[in-house]
């Protein structure tokens, strides 16, 4: 019942990292952090038995539960839920793919802000992630530093004097630090730029991926920057080896902009104007085309093209209008064709509410 | 997908000069077999820099990779660590070392090292202890470093031999049962339900 009433309750409302506030907000949609923990006295994730994975969720939940500072949690089991609500923490980026798909005893905790979650047996045991709006990289790591203090008060952590925090993946050992900020990068993808920023971000050993992580499509023209290296610099480092880059990539977007105003304005007016007419109109739409109309929207938004809608809409309305987001809201199983005309509905109300409102004004 | 990589221009300074032909025979109309797999060499190139020209038969994901080194699209944490494995593994490694590496089994939690470069994901926290070996120079391709400088935690820092008592004990009992020793099982779960009492009691067993 829990379940029932968590999901309808975040189907209403809105993730904090969707504000659209934070510094920098109108290209960084948000900065997360997620740190790998192990229990000591377990196997690694994919070699327990299903005993043990038990014995971790139960074991994980009820220190959770003795941390007075992390009340409020709310807990949810992966294992028991149906593929849609799975799905819909998927879309809301609160538990990741591996977690949704994989198999056995498995939860994940949630914070009443939908600021943190903490995935217990996903790879490692324990995942805990923090988001927030905008470029905001000091304050997630401060945030997600006190919550892992406040768990290892608690859990003895699997830990190496040389390796540092134990990871079932070599790729994740040492800080078992993963920082990501989310940059919206429209003008770059139109001017064909954005190849190239990828390959100069690679060679500082910086990973590009989608708006849903390892092996999404760039959706939207949502990227996501992250670290590879997570062993032999600290935490300070990691972060500033992130955040250094992300103000020459927001550089290098707005001047991408500025050149699409100043060489074809008329041209990009257009393109702002058409995707917005399409989305206020259409009858029918895959979640493909809103995403990437909903992109040229934002960037029109933001460039003064389009004043009828503000940001956090249209942040909200890429991911409300996500498969499993679409059914949660409107309380009933769809399939693809019956989805694409809800989700055709949806943007309707919701963008041609705001321009009602703009023209009585 | 490799003709937008040419059209991009995206050649790395100072890489040499190609003459590229993508067609599923060569000119003679022979079929190849890629160079480095068993695929159908489709791309024949010809390399015009260097003292001699030279002619190379590739399929489609290594001629990209032949053309722009490392520029490869793949997600990145596994792939890197395949990559990783598999520059390890190609250097001084004879077959018979390899088999032999690859049948050592940790004591703690029964992963061969074979599983973990099969599956890229390792069975417990005393594999970092057991395989040290074979793990050090993997961790210094993937990071540049096997020295950790972060963060630590306040406790007492796991991995002390109670904690990987407990995970051999456990998979011993999960055996015996299999095996149908209820006598050592029930041992087994004795020892392992002291342990587990004496951590919780604060206790250090």
């Amino acid at each position: 019942m829990e379940l029932h009433r968590t999901i309808h309750r975040l189907a209403g409302q809105c993730g904090e990292w969707l504000r659209g506030s934070g510094p920098e907000s109108d290209i960084v949609i948000s900065s997360r952090i997620r740190l790998a923990r192990n229990l000591a006295d377990f196997p690694f994730v994919r070699r327990c038995t299903d005993q043990d994975r038990a014995a971790i969720e139960s074991n994980v939940r009820e220190r959770l539960e003795r941390c007075q500072d992390l009340s409020g949690l709310i807990f949810l089991d992966v294992a028991e839920m149906e593929s849609v609500d799975r799905q819909f923490l998927v879309e809301r980026q609160l538990i990741s793919r591996e977690l949704a798909e994989s198999a056995g005893a498995r939860a994940v905790a949630i914070d009443k802000e939908e600021q943190y979650s903490l995935m217990i047996n996903e790879e490692d045991h324990l995942r805990i992630q923090l988001m927030k709006s905008g470029l905001d990289l000091e304050n997630t790591w401060a945030q997600i530093n006190e919550i892992d203090d406040l768990i290892e008060s608690q859990v003895n952590y699997g830990f190496h004097d040389e390796f540092g925090y134990l990871t079932a993946c070599p790729t994740n050992v040492g800080t078992g630090m993963r920082v990501s900020v989310m940059l919206h990068l429209p003008a770059l993808v139109i001017t064909r730029q954005i190849d190239k920023v990828f390959r100069s971000l690679q060679k500082i050993s910086l990973a590009v991926r989608g708006l849903y992580g390892e092996g999404s499509q760039a959706m939207g023209d949502f990227y996501q920057i992250s670290n590879q290296i997570t062993l032999g610099r600290d935490e300070q480092e990691l972060i500033r080896q992130v955040g250094d880059v992300v103000p020459v990539l927001i550089d290098y977007e707005r001047r991408a902009r500025e050149y699409l105003v100043r060489e074809s304005q008329k041209d990009l007016h257009d393109r702002v104007s058409r995707a917005y007419g399409i989305l206020c109109t259409a009858q029918t739409i895959s979640s493909e085309e809103t995403m990437h109309l909903l992109s040229s929207v934002r960037m029109g938004v933001n460039l003064g093209l389009i004043e009828d809608v503000e940001i956090p809409t249209i942040n909200q309305l890429f991911i409300h209008t996500q498969p499993a987001h679409l059914q949660k809201i409107r309380g009933v199983e769809l399939g693809t064709a019956d989805r694409n005309i809800e989700r055709a509905l949806y943007l309707q109300r919701h963008l041609r509410q705001k321009s009602d409102e703009s023209d009585n004004n | 997908m490799l003709h937008q990589l040419f059209l991009a221009g995206s050649f790395p300074a100072g890489a040499s000069l190609f003459r590229i032909t993508v067609q599923a025979t060569t000119a003679a109309g022979v079929i190849m077999k890629c160079k480095y797999c068993e695929k159908p060499a489709t791309f024949h190139i010809t390399e015009l820099t260097g003292p001699e020209m030279q002619e190379l038969h590739l399929c489609e994901d290594h001629a990209r990779e032949h053309l722009a080194p490392g520029e490869t699209e793949a997600e990145p944490s596994s792939s890197s660590l395949a990559g990783a494995l598999a520059q390890q593994l190609k250097i001084g490694q004879t077959a018979e070392e390899l088999a032999r590496l690859d049948q050592q089994a940790c004591p703690v939690c029964g992963i061969t090292f074979f599983e973990f470069r099969n599956e890229g994901r390792l069975g417990c926290p005393h594999d970092y202890i057991y395989f040290n070996a074979e793990l050090e120079p993997l961790i210094v391709n993937i990071h540049g470093s096997t020295k950790h400088v972060g963060k630590r935690p306040k406790r007492a820092a796991g991995g002390s031999d109670w904690q990987t008592d407990l995970i051999r004990l456990r998979r011993e009992l999960k055996e015996a049962i299999e095996e149908e020793r209820y006598e050592n099982a029930s041992e087994l779960r004795d020892e392992i339900r002291r342990i587990e009492e004496m951590a919780e009691s604060g206790k250090r067993p």
